[in-house]
C-alpha cells in the first residue's frame, strides 16, 4: 500500500508537473519582487493571454485531428490589416481609404467588421482545409502554402504600409468593461465559451476526435472526415482573424506583420497545456492551461529580471520538459 | 556430408495463451524443393520465423549440414546462407536496384578513414546476378519502375547473390501472373541443379506438384507428415491439412431464415488483381459465411461492399431496389454496418472512451434543436449495450484501450447496433481474443439472426466458419468459386476445395 501511494504521488506530480512548475514560479516571483502580485499586473497579463487564447483555441482543433496550422501567424496579420483599413477616423490624415465607394462608407461598425473580417479568413481557412481533405496534401504543406499566399494578398492590399488611427469604437475593445475586465479577455472567454461547446456538444467535435483518434476507423464508421477537415481550419482562420482583430484594438493600429509567428506560441500553448500533437485528445482547458503556462512563465522571468533574450531559451527548456513528461504517459502504457 | 542441408527438429513455441508450434520437425535436402503446406494458423510462418531468429523458440534445435547451429537474428541467418523471399515484400521503390540487393552490405572504397560507397562494384556486381538468373534489368532503374511480380524477382535474386544455400519463399506467387510464375520455376529448376535446398510455402495445389519433390503438412501447429510428392493425391493433401473434429462451442442454430434482403450482383473491384465479378445475396435471419484462404480478397469484396472501396461495375440491391454505395454513410443510410477485421487499425478510437466509441456512430440522429448532442439519450443507449452485450468495464467514460480485446470487439459490435442495422458484416468477428469471449460473440449473432438480423461473417478459422454459417460462400484469388448451402455438404474438405480453385 505504502508503495503504491508513493506511486500515485509522483503520478501526480508528472502529471502536472507544468503547472505545479509554474505555481512555484509564481509564488516565488510573487514573494521575491514588488508589483507582480498586484491588479494591475495581473489585468495587464489577463489582456496579453486573450488574443493568444483566441489563437490557440483556433489551433486546438488542427493539433487534434494530428495536423497543425502554420498559417496562423500571418492569418492574424491579415485579419487585423482588413479590420484597420475599415476603422480608420475618417479626420485621419493616412488614411487607407482616401476617396471613392469605400471611403465613403468607412468606417463601418467594428462588430460587422469583426464577423466580415472572421468570415473572409474563414474563407481562405476553408481552402486550406479542402487541400488537406480532398487532396491529401499534409496539413504541414497546406497550411504553409497558405501562409506564403496570405502574406503576399496582405502585402498587395497594404501596399506594405502600417495602419492607424482608428476610432475610438475600436479601439475601446481593448479597454476595461464589466467588471473593470478588458472587453478583450471577455472576448477571449466567450470564445473559449463556443468552442467548448462544439467541442463537446456537437457532432462536429465528436467527430473531430474521432478523426484525430483513427482517421481509417473514423471513415469506415460513417464521419464526413473531409467535411470536418474543412471545417476546422475553416474555423482555425477564422479564429485567427478575430485574434487580429483584437490585437489592433490592443496595440491601436497594423501592419503586415502583426502577428508574425504566433502560431508557434498557439502550438506551443497546445501541447504544453495537453493536446496531444498525435492526435485524439486535448481540450479547451489545455489551451487555457498552455496559454496561462507561457504567458505567465515570461512574465515572472521579466520580473525576476532575467533579460528578454534569455527568456527564450527558457520557454525553449520548459517546452522540452514539458512534452517529455506529458509523452510519458501514452508512451509507457504500450 | 549429411543427408539433409536443413534440420529442425523438435521446435516448440508458445504464447501467451496457445501452443502455436508443438514438437515440429522440418527436413530440406540439398537440390530439392520442399513444399510446407497446412491451412491458415496451422504454424508454418511461426516456424520459419523461429529459423530465422525473429521468435525465440521455447525447445528444439537447427542443423545445418548435419551440424547443430544457434540462430538468433535474421543476420546470423544470413551469415549462415538462409535467406527468404517474403511473401508481402519489404524493399524501398524509390531507390534504385542495386541499393535495394546492397542494402546493408554496401561494398565500400576506402581513402584514409573516409569510407565511400561503391557505386561502380555494386552496380556491376547487381548486373552480374540479375544476369545469372537471366533478368535484363538496370540496375541503376527505380525499383518502382518494377512490377511487383518482378520486385520478386529481384527479391530472389537478391537471396541469390548472398549465395544462400537455403531459400524460403513464403507465398511468392501470390501477386505473380502466370508468365511470371513460370519464369520463377526456371529459377528454382536452376537453382535445385546448383543444389540450393529451397522450402516453398503456397496454398497453390497446381504449383506445388509442378515443382516439389516433397511435401510436408502441418496442423494446428504439430507435424502431421512429410511424404514425396509423387505420392500424394490433391485430396490427400487436403484431408491431411484438415483431419480434426470439430468442437462444439457453437450455439445451436435456433434463427428463422426469411426472404432476401440484399443481392449483390458482378461486383468488381477497381484493381485487376482484387476482387472480379462477385454475385451473392443474403437473407433475412441469415448467417452467411465467406470462407477462403488469407489473401482471398474477402475483406476487400465486403469494402466494396460497405463503400470503402471503389467498384469498377456491379449493382446493389436491397429490398429489391437498387442502391448507390459510395461511401461509408451510404452504407450505413441503407441499414449496413460493418465491423473490421483490423480492430486497431479500423475499428477502435484508441484513445477515445468507450461512449465515444459506440456514439461515433449514433450522433448526427440524436440531436436537440438540429445541433446539440442528446446526451442523455446518447448515456442511455451506451449504458443499455454495455449491460445487453456485458461489456465489463467500470464505466463508459472508460478508454477504450483499457479493455481486453474481447471487450473492445463488444464496443464495436454496439457501435454498429445503435445504428440499428438489418445486416451486419463480420470480418473475422473473433480474430486475437480468447476462447470465452469467442463464445459470447458466437451468442451475440445467434440472438441478432433470430431477431431477423442478417450477418455476413467473413472467418478463416475453419471450425468456426462451419459452425457458425447457414450458408458459405468460398472465394479464391478475388472469385467466389463455390456455394455450399446444404449444412451435410458444408465440410473442410469441401471449403477446401473450393477455396484452392485456382
Amino acid at each position: 500500500m505504502q508503495k503504491t501511494q508513493k506511486q500515485k504521488i509522483v503520478d501526480f506530480l508528472i502529471n502536472n508537473g507544468v503547472i505545479i512548475v509554474m505555481f512555484i514560479l509564481v509564488i516565488y516571483t510573487g514573494l521575491t519582487t514588488n508589483n507582480f502580485l498586484t491588479k494591475n499586473n495581473f489585468m495587464n497579463l489577463l489582456a496579453n493571454m486573450s488574443y493568444r487564447l483566441v489563437i490557440a483555441l483556433g489551433i486546438s482543433g488542427a493539433v487534434i485531428t494530428g495536423g497543425c496550422d502554420l498559417s496562423g501567424g500571418r492569418m492574424v496579420g491579415f485579419g487585423a490589416c482588413i479590420a484597420g483599413t475599415l476603422l480608420q477616423k475618417v479626420e485621419y490624415g493616412g488614411r487607407f481609404f482616401k476617396e471613392g465607394f469605400m471611403a465613403s462608407i468607412t468606417p463601418l461598425n467594428p462588430f460587422v467588421v469583426l464577423i466580415l473580417v472572421m468570415i473572409i479568413c474563414g474563407c481562405f481557412g476553408a481552402v486550406t482545409g479542402w487541400f488537406i481533405a480532398f487532396l491529401h496534401v499534409p496539413p504541414f504543406i497546406s497550411t504553409l502554402a497558405m501562409m506564403e499566399i496570405i502574406y503576399g494578398l496582405g502585402l498587395i492590399y497594404t501596399g506594405a504600409t502600417p495602419l492607424g488611427g482608428y476610432i475610438e469604437g475600436y479601439t475601446n475593445f481593448a479597454k476595461p468593461g464589466l467588471l473593470g475586465i478588458n472587453w478583450l479577455v471577455w472576448m477571449a472567454l466567450a470564445m473559449a465559451g463556443i468552442t467548448w461547446f462544439i467541442y463537446n456538444m456537437t457532432r462536429h467535435g465528436k467527430y473531430m476526435y474521432a478523426i484525430g483518434g483513427n482517421k481509417q476507423a473514423a471513415e469506415v464508421a460513417g464521419v464526413p472526415v473531409k467535411l470536418t477537415m474543412i471545417l476546422i481550419y475553416a474555423k482555425a482562420s477564422a479564429f485567427f482573424a478575430m485574434a487580429g482583430f483584437m490585437l489592433g484594438a490592443k496595440a491601436g493600429g497594423a501592419s503586415i506583420n502583426t502577428g508574425l509567428s504566433y502560431e508557434m506560441e498557439g502550438i506551443a500553448a497546445c501541447a504544453l497545456g495537453g493536446v496531444s500533437v498525435t492526435g485524439g485528445r486535448g481540450k479547451v482547458s489545455s489551451a487555457i492551461i498552455g496559454v496561462a503556462v507561457l504567458e505567465l512563465l515570461k512574465v515572472a522571468l521579466q520580473f525576476l529580471g532575467v533579460d528578454a533574450n534569455s527568456q527564450y531559451i527558457a520557454i525553449g527548456i520548459v517546452i522540452f520538459v514539458a512534452i517529455s513528461l506529458d509523452i510519458r504517459k501514452y508512451v509507457q502504457k504500450k | 556430408m549429411a543427408e539433409y542441408k536443413l534440420e529442425l527438429r523438435g521446435v516448440s513455441k508458445s504464447f501467451p495463451g496457445v501452443k502455436a508450434l508443438d514438437k515440429v520437425n522440418l527436413a530440406v535436402r540439398p537440390g530439392s524443393v520442399l513444399a510446407l503446406m497446412g491451412e491458415n494458423g496451422a504454424g508454418k510462418s511461426t516456424l520459419m520465423k523461429c529459423l530465422f531468429g525473429i521468435y525465440h523458440m521455447d525447445e528444439g534445435e537447427i542443423y545445418l549440414d548435419g551440424k547443430k547451429v544457434v540462430i538468433d537474428n535474421p543476420d546470423e541467418a544470413a551469415r549462415h546462407g538462409i535467406a527468404m523471399v517474403h511473401q508481402e515484400l519489404q524493399p524501398i521503390p524509390a531507390r534504385s536496384i542495386g541499393e535495394n540487393m546492397y542494402l546493408g552490405r554496401f561494398p565500400l572504397k576506402e581513402y584514409g578513414p573516409i569510407k565511400m560507397i561503391d557505386h561502380k562494384t555494386m552496380y556491376e556486381e547487381t548486373e552480374k546476378w540479375l544476369k545469372e538468373l537471366g533478368l535484363e534489368y538496370n540496375p541503376r532503374a527505380l525499383l518502382s519502375t518494377l512490377s511487383i511480380g518482378q520486385m520478386q524477382l529481384v527479391e530472389i535474386a537478391k537471396a541469390v547473390s548472398h549465395e544462400a544455400k537455403v531459400i524460403i519463399f513464403d507465398e511468392p506467387t501470390s501477386s505473380l501472373s502466370d508468365n511470371e510464375v513460370d519464369f520463377l520455376f526456371k529459377i528454382m529448376n536452376q537453382l535445385r541443379d546448383r543444389g540450393v535446398a529451397m522450402i516453398y510455402i503456397s496454398h497453390k495445389m497446381d504449383e506445388i506438384k509442378r515443382i516439389a519433390d516433397d511435401i510436408q503438412v502441418m496442423r494446428d501447429g504439430t507435424y502431421v507428415g512429410t511424404w514425396p510428392a509423387a505420392e500424394l493425391s490433391t485430396e490427400d493433401i487436403i484431408s491431411k491439412m484438415v483431419g480434426r473434429e470439430l468442437t462444439q462451442i457453437y450455439p445451436e442454430h435456433d434463427h428463422e431464415i426469411g426472404e432476401v434482403i440484399l443481392e449483390a450482383e458482378h461486383l468488381s473491384s477497381i484493381h485487376e488483381k482484387s476482387f472480379r465479378d462477385c454475385s451473392f445475396n443474403i437473407r433475412k435471419g441469415e448467417i452467411l459465411g465467406f470462407g477462403g484462404l488469407v489473401g482471398a480478397q474477402r475483406t476487400e469484396l465486403m469494402e466494396g461492399l460497405f463503400g470503402i472501396r471503389h467498384l469498377s461495375e456491379g449493382t446493389i440491391k436491397i429490398h429489391g431496389k437498387e442502391v448507390k454505395i459510395t461511401k461509408s454513410k451510404d452504407a450505413m443510410d441503407a441499414k449496413l454496418g460493418m465491423i473490421t477485421e483490423d480492430r486497431r487499425g479500423n475499428g477502435i478510437f484508441g484513445c477515445l472512451s468507450i461512449k465515444d466509441n459506440v456514439g461515433i456512430s449514433i450522433y448526427n440522429k440524436h440531436l436537440k434543436s438540429g445541433f446539440v448532442l442528446d446526451h442523455p439519450t446518447i448515456n442511455k443507449i451506451v449504458d443499455d449495450s454495455i449491460t445487453q452485450l456485458s461489456i465489463k468495464t467500470p464505466s463508459m467514460n472508460q478508454h477504450i484501450a483499457n479493455l481486453s480485446g474481447g471487450n473492445q470487439q463488444k464496443v464495436i459490435v454496439s457501435r454498429w447496433l445503435a445504428n440499428d442495422p438489418d445486416i451486419l458484416i463480420m470480418d473475422e468477428p473473433t480474430r486475437g481474443i480468447d476462447i470465452g469471449a469467442k463464445h459470447e460473440i458466437y451468442e451475440i449473432m445467434e440472438n441478432l439472426a433470430k431477431q431477423g438480423k442478417a450477418i455476413i461473417m467473413i472467418s478463416s478459422e475453419m471450425p468456426e466458419l462451419l459452425g457458425m454459417a447457414d450458408r458459405v460462400y468460398v472465394m479464391c484469388n478475388g472469385k467466389i468459386t463455390g456455394e455450399i448451402d446444404q449444412r451435410e455438404e458444408m465440410t473442410q474438405e469441401n471449403v477446401m476445395r473450393y477455396a484452392t480453385q485456382f
